[in-house]
Order: C-alpha cells, then sequence, then structure tokens
C-alpha cells in the first residue's frame, strides 16, 4: 500500500521551550486505521497538528500524500487541507452558524453549489444522530452533540484522511461505539483514519487497527514499527 | 445585485452581528467632505476654462492719437488690416458715445466733446490665444500708427486665473488626502475585522479555505459600508453644492456664472461613492490577502 503520511525525524518546538516533540519517525500507509494514544500533555495534539498541517515542523521532515508538507508554499496548503478531514479535540464549531452550516462549511468552501449541498448535510445529520438539531447554534447543543457535529463535518467531503483527536471523549459508550463505526465504514471506503484517544476499549474494537503510543513527545517504539492493538488475535507482535 | 442579498450563505460566514456600523458613519462623512472638494475643484476648474474661452482670444488695440480725424482714419485701416489677418473672427471699433458713456463718470458731460482728445478703442476676438495671431494682430496695427497698443484681455485677469487654478489645485489635492485616509481607515476596519472573526478564518483556514475566500468577505462587507455611507454623504453634500450653486446664480455675476457645474461635473460628483467603494474593495482585499499571508 502507498505511504500517504511519512514523518522523518520530525521535531516541533513551540516558541522557545523543549521540544513538545522529538526524533518522531514513522510511516502511515494509506487505508488503513491508526490510533495514537498517550498520557495527557504527551504530545498527542501536536502530532496530528502536524498532520493536517496547522503547525510546520521545526526539523524533520513531514510527508504528506507524497510531498514535503513544511516546504509547501502558502497556496497550495488549502489544496492539502481538502483532503484532510479534522475533528478537532476542542471541536472549533462556528458557534453564530448553525449546526447544519457548521456540516456544509467543507462543501461550501470546496465551491459546490447550494443545490448539491442539502442532501449530503441531511444525511450526515442523521449519521450522527441529529437530524432534527439542524437549525441549533452549537452553543446550545451538548459537548457529546457538538463532538458530532465537528464529526459530521470532517467527514462530510469524504477525506482521504481523516485525522480525529478524542473524537469520543464527551459521548456516552454506545455513541461512541456508533461513532467508531463510522470511521470505521469510511476506512473500509478508502480512508485513511487516524484517531488520538486514550481510550482502550475503543482501540481493541478495531482489530485491523495499528496504534502508537507517544511518551513525553518520542514515540515509545523509536523504530516506528506499529503495534496491533493488545486485545487484538495479532496481539502484542510488531505489524 | 444579488451581492446584496444576503441569503447567500457566503454572508453568513462571519458573524456581523458583532460589527458595528460605525464604518458606515465614518465613510458618510469622509465621502461629503470628499464630495464638497471635488465639487469646489471641478467648478473651479469650469470657472477657469470659461475665462479663458471668454479671455484667451480677445485683444484691444488702443490708438492714441491728439488728431481726431488722423485717428479715425487709422482706426478704420486698422480695422480693414486686422480684418483680413488669419484666426480673427471678429473686429470693431468700440463706439464713441459707449466709450463716453464708460469714460462719464470719471470725466463727467466733457466726455461727450468730440474735441476732447481720446483713444480710439478697437475689440478684437481671435478664434484662439495663439500668440502668433496675437502678434500679427499687433504687427499690423503699429504698421499703420506704430504708437498703437494692443492689450491682451488675458493678462489683466492673470491674477484670477492664477487664483482659480490655485483653488483648483488645492481642492485636488483635498480630494487626494481624502482617498488616503478613506484607504487607511479600510485599511484599519479590514485588520480589525480580522481581529474580530479570527477564531471563524482559522477554522475556514483548517477546512481548506483560500485567502482569497475569505478576503472575499471583508471586501464585500467593507465595499458595502462605503457605498451605502458614501452615497448618503455624497447625497448631502450634493445637495449643499445646489443650493449653493442656485445661490450664486441669482447675484447675477458674470464671473460666478462660469462657477456652474455641468452636466458632466454632476455625473462625476455621483460616482465619487462608486469609485470609493470600488477603491475600498481592493485595498480592503489588499489588506487581509496581506495580513494572512502573514499566518500560515
Ligand atoms: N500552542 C502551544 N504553545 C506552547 N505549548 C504548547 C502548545 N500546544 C501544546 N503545547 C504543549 O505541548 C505539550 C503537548 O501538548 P499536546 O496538546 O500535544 O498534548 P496531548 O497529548 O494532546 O494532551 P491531551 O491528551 O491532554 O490532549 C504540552 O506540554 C503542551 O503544554
Ligand atoms: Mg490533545
Amino acid at each position: 500500500m502507498a505511504n500517504i503520511v511519512q514523518f522523518e525525524n520530525v521535531g516541533l518546538r513551540y516558541g522557545t521551550g523543549a521540544e513538545t516533540l522529538s526524533d518522531v519517525s514513522f510511516t502511515l500507509s494509506a487505508g488503513s486505521f491508526y490510533f495514537v494514544t498517550g498520557a495527557s500533555g504527551a504530545g498527542k495534539t501536536s502530532l496530528l497538528k502536524l498532520l493536517y498541517l496547522a503547525q510546520r515542523p521545526t526539523r524533520g521532515i513531514v510527508r504528506l500524500f507524497g510531498e514535503d508538507a513544511g516546504a509547501l508554499p502558502r497556496n497550495r496548503l488549502p489544496g492539502f487541507r481538502r483532503r484532510i478531514g479534522v475533528v478537532f479535540q476542542d471541536f472549533r464549531l462556528v458557534p453564530h452558524l448553525s449546526a447544519f452550516d457548521n456540516i456544509a462549511l467543507p462543501l461550501r468552501v470546496a465551491g459546490m453549489p447550494e443545490s448539491e449541498i442539502e442532501g449530503p448535510v441531511r444525511e450526515m445529520l442523521a449519521w450522527v444522530n441529529l437530524k432534527d438539531r439542524g437549525n441549533a447554534k452549537p452553543p446550545t447543543l451538548s459537548g457529546g452533540e457538538q463532538q458530532r457535529i465537528a464529526i459530521a463535518r470532517a467527514v462530510i467531503n469524504r477525506p482521504e484522511v481523516l485525522v480525529a483527536d478524542e473524537p469520543t471523549g464527551n459521548v456516552d459508550p454506545d455513541m461512541a461505539e456508533r461513532l467508531l463505526h463510522l470511521f470505521d465504514s469510511l476506512n473500509r471506503l478508502g480512508t485513511t483514519v487516524v484517531v488520538a484517544t486514550h481510550d482502550f476499549q475503543l482501540i481493541n474494537r478495531i482489530p485491523d487497527a495499528r496504534m502508537m503510543r507517544i511518551e513525553r513527545g518520542r514515540l515509545s517504539d523509536p523504530t516506528g514499527a506499529l503495534r496491533h492493538p493488545p486485545g487484538s488475535p495479532q496481539g502484542q507482535a510488531p505489524a | 445585485m444579488s451581492w446584496l442579498t444576503s441569503d447567500n450563505p457566503e454572508h453568513r460566514l462571519l458573524d456581523e452581528s458583532r460589527s458595528t456600523r460605525s464604518m458606515l458613519w465614518i465613510m458618510a462623512i469622509m465621502l461629503f467632505l470628499t464630495t464638497l472638494a471635488a465639487a469646489l475643484g471641478l467648478s473651479m476648474a469650469s470657472a477657469s476654462a470659461a475665462l479663458d474661452r471668454q479671455l484667451a482670444g480677445r485683444l484691444t488695440i488702443q490708438l492714441v492719437e491728439a488728431d481726431a480725424a488722423r485717428r479715425d482714419a487709422a482706426a478704420r485701416t486698422i480695422v480693414q488690416r486686422v480684418k483680413a489677418l488669419g484666426q480673427v473672427s471678429r473686429v470693431a471699433e468700440v463706439d464713441r458715445t459707449r466709450l463716453a458713456e464708460l469714460l462719464q463718470p470719471w470725466l463727467g458731460d466733457a466726455g461727450l466733446d468730440a474735441e476732447l482728445p481720446m483713444p480710439a478703442m478697437i475689440d478684437v476676438d481671435l478664434t484662439s490665444g495663439d500668440p502668433a495671431a496675437v502678434a500679427a494682430v499687433t504687427r499690423a496695427a503699429q504698421a499703420v500708427a506704430p504708437a498703437a497698443r494692443v492689450d491682451r484681455h488675458a493678462q489683466w485677469l492673470s491674477p484670477v486665473a492664477v487664483f482659480l487654478t490655485t483653488i483648483t489645485l488645492f481642492a485636488a489635492a483635498l480630494v487626494l488626502l481624502m482617498a488616503l485616509a478613506t484607504t487607511a481607515v479600510v485599511l484599519l476596519a479590514a485588520r480589525a475585522g480580522l481581529d474580530m472573526h479570527r477564531d471563524t478564518i482559522a477554522v475556514l483556514h483548517m477546512l481548506g479555505s483560500t485567502d482569497r475566500q475569505v478576503a472575499r468577505l471583508f471586501q464585500r462587507r467593507i465595499a458595502l459600508d462605503t457605498f451605502l455611507g458614501g452615497a448618503l454623504g455624497t447625497a448631502v453634500a450634493l445637495g449643499i453644492v445646489w443650493l449653493l450653486g442656485r445661490q450664486a446664480g441669482t447675484l447675477g455675476s458674470e464671473l460666478l456664472s462660469g462657477v456652474a457645474l455641468d452636466r458632466s461635473d454632476w455625473s462625476m460628483l455621483g460616482a465619487i461613492p462608486l469609485i470609493f467603494a470600488l477603491m475600498a474593495m481592493i485595498s480592503a482585499r489588499a489588506g487581509v490577502l496581506r495580513a494572512l499571508g502573514q499566518t500560515l
């Protein structure tokens, strides 16, 4: 399978402090399902930010879709970002837009005609069980409801890569499973999925998935070899 | 005019309930002043053009000769010779009785005395202010009477012309200054808008919006504010200019009649809000693109 993401000795430093990420090297192949785990503050979100082009590495190379993302000129970033769906840890919904309009954003940004937007958005609202909340503004929704809107927005454009930062942090176990099932279906359709989570229950639900663990800014296996979830039939063996 | 209606979802992207209408009022004031300055400039320009038209080609030949008979003969000869020259549209000796009437306040009834040695005056209208034609007239007159003097009216009024030109330039400078100030206000407003909507813009960027898409959200709003506020300011200014023009008209002054704005002047003044809106749009766009270019 083609490598869709490649990190080579990546380091990330915010401002002038110590490195938040150091010597991170790994490769993700297209169409696979990955988990990123690690303690709070270990650097999961930072790693994902590099992946969805919200940060450039301070050293090393991040290769995305075969190109050096750190060297991309500004005018090519939007094209890359449209191929990546992101569920932000803090959702980042636009507060004055309705749930419907938030989910429709990626389609509108991509210039899709209004007539072709209504159908897919309604379908996504139904998928995340919020069919009747389309007109609600995010501040009037519960945390879990906002999270589901954020997920719907991330996947509506059928991204090649879906990056989800703790996407089940605010929902009950049933909904978590349901959302994971949504990710799994997308993955089966060809989307590469990267999910950051602490929830091993969840990780064990996707037996084919690989996981990487971050400890204080470094991969716990510095060779970048990715493991199957501990509960999967492949057990602890390197993939 | 679909961009005026707000059912376009793009127009809802920025939370406009948070932005104030102060931009509209600032633009109204700016364009009120700009229109007044432009009206001043245009009316002075047209007054000075009218003055040029009236005076540029107008000469008076003055013939001082003690002997009335010789004076009249010379005057007649000069009239004939000048008439024969090119670029001359009219030659006429100033009627003596009229001249006497003009002089009466100074000379009393003595002015009417035919024996009084009064100079002969010949008015010459040239088709243009061409110095060569003026020189030809001078030569023709002095060939007949070496003492003949040729006066150009433009010369007498040149301080007035200089004054009119100065005001015109001053008004043009004012308009330019107002345009610069408007651009500065627009850039400030664009910056403030970027700050106010920073979170939304960050999300839009993350979803793959281009800088141009983001700039479009701002340039539309700012152009609209400039146009609506500007239209108001310009309308009030034009009303004032019209009232002043009517008042000037009743004064019956020949100089002031040249001040009147013609149809093309009015339409140029009316176009000011549009021109400024366009300018605002372009500078807002440039400002936003520049500011965004400095982020990731
Ligand atoms: N914008 C930033 N500026 C400075 N430091 C930052 C910034 N973002 C993150 N950090 C620091 O980098 C480290 C890693 O943060 P990160 O958000 O990647 O952790 P995380 O693994 O996602 O944690 P959590 O599980 O709590 O979400 C933390 O120590 C954090 O304080
Ligand atoms: Mg995090």
